[in-house]
């Protein structure tokens, strides 16, 4: 197996576990679960030698792929799009988050009642869209991967999902459809307008002296981009959809959707909006970090009234959304670098929330914070994991969510002191509302008797620990993203001239 | 014309036409000998023979250079070769649709009619695609016109299928009228009806002052072709002609016929309207002035068709004003006059093919076992016959532009066009892609009923061969046109030579 064909085996693996799956009977629960499972590992398994291939300062180009795909016009030259997955060391971080994440929720999928076959096929369909999008290397095979994770989220939101499922189901699909059509529009124009649709070469073409395109024009298109990109992450007030279906979606899909999709926002933002048009960007950066304010604001108020806790865990990652746009708005390499950070960081603590959200949704059917009180007394592991959670996402050093915000903040204190000194009000909120929520749970008055509920089992604990394990290591030793990152850092940084 | 000059035709590249008209002749002809009781069935089977016959004739010619008999009234050149394509494999696929086809009342005593009438409005549609005078191209247009009149209403004894034959007719009759009188007027001020003696005559026309006549014309021929788009304003009669004729013609007019519109409409505006210049020699001609007006019909019909689709309840009706919105994306395409405008337009008219006909496979099936059109009785398919709800997933995705799929590639090349040029149509884009996130309320509100829905009732369905094979083949060119698209864009790249022989 040559190098180059790793990344179309990693992408496209888990499709061959959608084959196997396809003639298997509805019926066999316990296989079906296994195959879905397995599927997800070949991903995981290549995505790790990917990194420690990297680590070992082998070059990351090893992987790239490149062959001819679609001519559009009859001439060779142009209006050909080329299937190109490759990595840097950005990319790398997130196929990494993604596979383990991915993996991860396929073990929390065995809370899923019904229906495992539909349910299993789409989850792989999802992830193979999820490691698509962070390796095409070129646009429209880049929209073309973003596609795939809408359709399967429509389904397994709608069918898999709790009372309000289809309305979620839609409002995804909408915001998020509306979102994809402005970054069509976007990706089309630079087509059409350069004849190629490859991240690199646009960026040489777009910011040449004699580029094609206007000022105005790559303007517009930046505001476009940044509109597309903020949905999906979200950015306030596009963020009503986010909301409904972190409550609606089954706990292992918000996993995947809150530990992953609302990052292609913030991979999108870094690798296109800052990538291709840094002069532009510099521009809004300011308005970047503003809008990142009240995010974190926003969220971190509103998280504070919230009843569900999936309620609060969802304007939760509002507010903490507001700190990967702050990093980016520093627009220096600290700020970058804390946003970066904040992804992975956010990734991880978000999928243990929602896992423990799963559990605790299996076993007592409320999410409700004031039935949910006296945890502690019939799942002390469950609500300990749960208070080390909330302990990593509010920022306790030694955790990741403690480095990331650390550097986001930093960054920003270098230009808009002001600013940022609001903005910390945001990190006192967090650790407010975070307290109150898993304080209510676990210590809070017992309002139904726990006695006799399962703490954690078996499976759940490979979640519980892996994801433990990984923010405690990026909270002490900080390299292992750090360091893969350095380079790609570097290259942003050359490209906004600094 | 003496027999000699006959015979010097090249009568060969008529072969095509030829087929299908002699084997309609024939099977009319059957009809009235044939005892009552036969089954017509096998005259289903002839008809596909024939339009196989016909690919096969004209793949034949491919490569035969551009040549035109009778006075240049009739010409084989690559755009009409490409196109007859999509004519002749649309009409074969909803032939077998149409064997397939066994609603509960109303065909028995004109099965055999619906056979050959088919033939004659596929061969209307091909003598459009080929032909090089106003004169042809009406009697083609109206041959096609005529006969899917008396195809919407072959149900007999139905009421709604009566109704839909008489608003077709009444529609189509008003819309005709106005092309001809646009047409009167290039031929009062050119004195013939050739369309390239037209254009020479027209390109030196020394008073600016008869641009204003041309303009005048220009509108009057496109709004009255409009009708056969059913793109706005002459919309209207799809909704009810669709719900009313029998499945196998809505089908037919909502792919064949709407090809053939847009076939006719690129061979007479660009050649009529491409080369006049509108102020006196050396200015701009008159389709680029025109253009305005081209995109604000697009635009409208895209809204129109889009926006009330989401209010329907009935399937057929709900693809009567989807098929709406896609005549007004392929306007788009037309609109901007790109140099990609002949591949866009071939590419999206048969993807829209595979997926629409596909769709309608579906809903043939589903609406005759259920005897109902109504979208609830999609409710459950997937528990009921999982692969079928499958492939109508695949279609509607397809229909709504997803990756993947043939639809979208069809969209990415109609956006290539809208947006290269001095000019690039930011406005029109825009509203296609919007109006494409409305179609996904009604695209998915299908889905739903088909995927989240609980079934009324269990029973399984078994589906006729000819309804398998035409889902198989839509269902498959959807997903290869979707993910190698060049399979179908290097045969056209390579055979037409970017259409240079167009105005020769």
């Amino acid at each position: 197996m040559s190098l180059s064909s790793v990344l179309s085996i990693l992408v496209f693996s888990p499709l061959l576990g959608v084959t196997v799956l396809a003639f298997m009977k509805n019926t066999q629960e316990k296989a079906i679960k296994i195959v879905g499972l397995l599927a997800t590992l070949p991903a995981l398994l290549l995505a790790l030698a990917c990194y420690f291939h990297y680590q070992a300062g082998k070059d990351l180009g090893d992987f790239s792929v490149k062959a001819n795909w679609i001519n559009f016009v009859g001439d060779k030259k142009y209006f050909h799009v080329a299937y190109e997955l490759g990595l840097n060391g950005l990319s790398l971080i997130m196929v990494v988050l993604t596979a383990i994440i991915a993996t991860l929720a396929a073990v929390a999928s065995m809370h899923i009642k019904k229906e495992w076959k539909g349910y299993f096929m789409l989850f792989l369909l999802l992830e193979t869209g999820m490691l698509g999008v962070f390796t095409s290397l070129n646009l429209i095979l880049f929209f073309i991967f973003f596609e795939v994770t809408l359709v399967p989220m429509f389904f397994l939101i709608g069918k898999w999902g709790y009372f309000e499922k289809e309305k979620a189901a839609f409002s995804f699909l909408i915001y998020n459809g509306l979102g994809s059509a402005i970054l069509l529009i976007v990706i089309m124009v630079l087509f059409a307008k350069t004849g190629t649709s490859n991240i690199h070469d646009l960026q040489q073409i777009v910011n040449a002296a004699k580029s094609p395109l206007s000022g105005s024009v790559k303007m517009g298109l930046l505001i476009a981009l940044l509109i597309a990109f903020g949905v999906k992450l979200p950015i306030f007030p596009l963020h009503s959809w986010m909301l409904r279906v972190h409550v609606q979606a089954p706990p292992s899909i918000v996993m995947i959707h809150s530990g992953i999709l609302l990052k292609i926002g913030a991979f999108g933002l870094i690798r296109f909006a800052m990538g291709i048009f840094p002069e532009q960007f510099k521009d809004v950066a300011g308005v970047l970090a503003f809008l990142g304010v009240i995010n974190l604001l926003y969220g971190a108020f509103l998280a504070f009234i919230q009843k569900d806790f999936k309620m609060v865990l969802a304007y939760s990652s509002i507010s903490h959304m507001g700190i990967v746009l702050i990093g980016i708005g520093a627009l220096n390499a600290t700020g970058i670098q804390g946003a970066i950070f904040q992804v992975v960081s956010h990734g991880l603590i978000s999928a243990l929330l929602f896992f423990l959200v799963g559990v605790f949704y299996e076993r007592t059917d409320t999410s409700l914070i004031e039935n949910l009180g006296g945890l502690a007394k019939g799942m002390p592991l469950a609500a300990g994991f749960l208070l080390a959670g909330a302990m990593a996402s509010l920022g306790l050093p030694g955790m990741s969510g403690f480095v990331s915000e650390f550097m986001a903040f930093l960054g920003l204190f270098k230009d808009m002191p002001v600013l940022a000194a609001v903005g910390t009000i945001g990190i006192i909120m967090t650790a407010a509302y975070l307290l109150r929520a898993v304080l209510g749970m676990t210590f809070g008055q017992a309002h139904r008797e726990f006695a006799g509920t399962m703490d954690l089992k078996g499976a759940e604990f490979v979640p519980v620990l892996t994801l433990m394990f990984l923010i405690v290591l990026i909270g002490v030793y900080p390299s292992v993203l750090s360091s893969p990152l350095k380079t790609a850092l570097e290259t942003i940084m050359l490209g906004l001239g600094g | 014309m003496s027999l000699e000059t006959l015979q010097s035709f090249q009568w060969g590249i008529m072969a095509p036409e030829f087929i299908i008209l002699a084997v309609a002749a024939l099977l009319s002809l059957l009809d009235l000998f044939m005892p009552d009781k036969m089954d017509r069935k096998v005259f289903g089977y002839v008809g596909i023979a024939a339009i196989v016959a016909a690919i096969a004739a004209l793949a034949g010619m491919i490569d035969h250079p551009v040549a035109s008999i009778l006075d240049d009234t009739f010409r084989l050149d690559a755009f009409s070769k490409v196109f007859k394509f999509i004519l002749l494999g649309g009409s074969a696929l909803v032939l077998l649709l149409a064997v397939s086809y066994e609603p509960k009342e109303g065909m028995e005593e004109s099965r055999g009619e619906f056979y050959y009438l088919f033939l004659t409005a596929l061969l209307g549609a091909m003598m459009m695609a080929s032909s090089g005078d106003l004169i042809t191209l009406f009697v083609g247009l109206e041959l096609l016109s005529i006969s899917s009149y008396i195809l919407a209403g072959i149900k007999k004894r139905n009421i709604k299928s009566n109704e839909s034959a008489m608003k077709y007719v009444i529609n189509g009759g008003i819309s005709t009228a106005i092309t001809l009188f646009g047409m009167s007027y290039v031929y009062g001020l050119t004195g013939t009806t050739n369309l390239k003696g037209i254009a020479g005559q027209l390109a030196s026309l020394g008073n600016p002052q008869y641009a204003y006549l041309l303009g005048l014309a220009f509108l009057m021929i496109f709004i009255g072709l409009a009708f056969k788009l059913a793109a706005a304003p002459f919309h209207m009669w799809a909704p009810d002609v669709y719900q009313g004729a029998p499945t196998p013609v809505t089908a037919f007019l909502s792919v064949v016929s709407k090809s053939a519109g847009f076939i006719l409409i690129t061979r007479v505006l660009l050649s009529i309207f491409g080369v006049t210049p509108s102020n006196g020699p050396g200015s701009i001609p008159i389709l680029l002035h025109m253009q305005d007006y081209i995109s604000f019909i697009a635009g409208a019909t895209m809204i129109i068709g889009n926006v009330i689709a989401l209010r329907q309840t009935n399937i057929k009706r709900l693809f009567a004003y989807s098929s709406i919105a896609h005549a007004g994306y392929i306007l788009v395409a037309f609109a901007s006059l790109s140099f990609v405008m002949f591949d866009a337009i071939w590419f999206y008219l048969l993807a829209y093919l595979f997926m629409n006909l596909g769709a309608f496979a579906v809903i043939q099936l589903v609406s005759e076992k259920e005897g109902s059109e109504e979208i609830s009785q999609f409710a459950g398919l997937y528990k009921r016959s999982p692969w079928l709800a499958a492939a109508m997933g695949i279609l509607i995705l397809s229909l709504a532009g997803f990756p993947g799929t043939a639809g979208f590639i069809g969209k990415v090349n109609i956006f290539i066009g809208a947006f290269t040029g001095d000019n690039p149509h930011y406005v029109l884009a825009s509203i296609m892609i919007a109006t494409t996130v409305v179609s996904y309320f009604y695209y998915f509100g299908i889905l739903t009923q088909i995927f989240f829905r609980p079934a009324a009732k269990e029973t399984k369905f078994n589906i006729p061969t000819g309804i398998l094979i035409v889902l198989t083949i839509c269902v498959a060119a959807t997903v290869i046109l979707g993910i190698l698209p060049n399979t179908a864009l290097d045969f056209m790249h390579n055979h037409t030579n970017q259409f240079t022989d167009f105005l020769q």
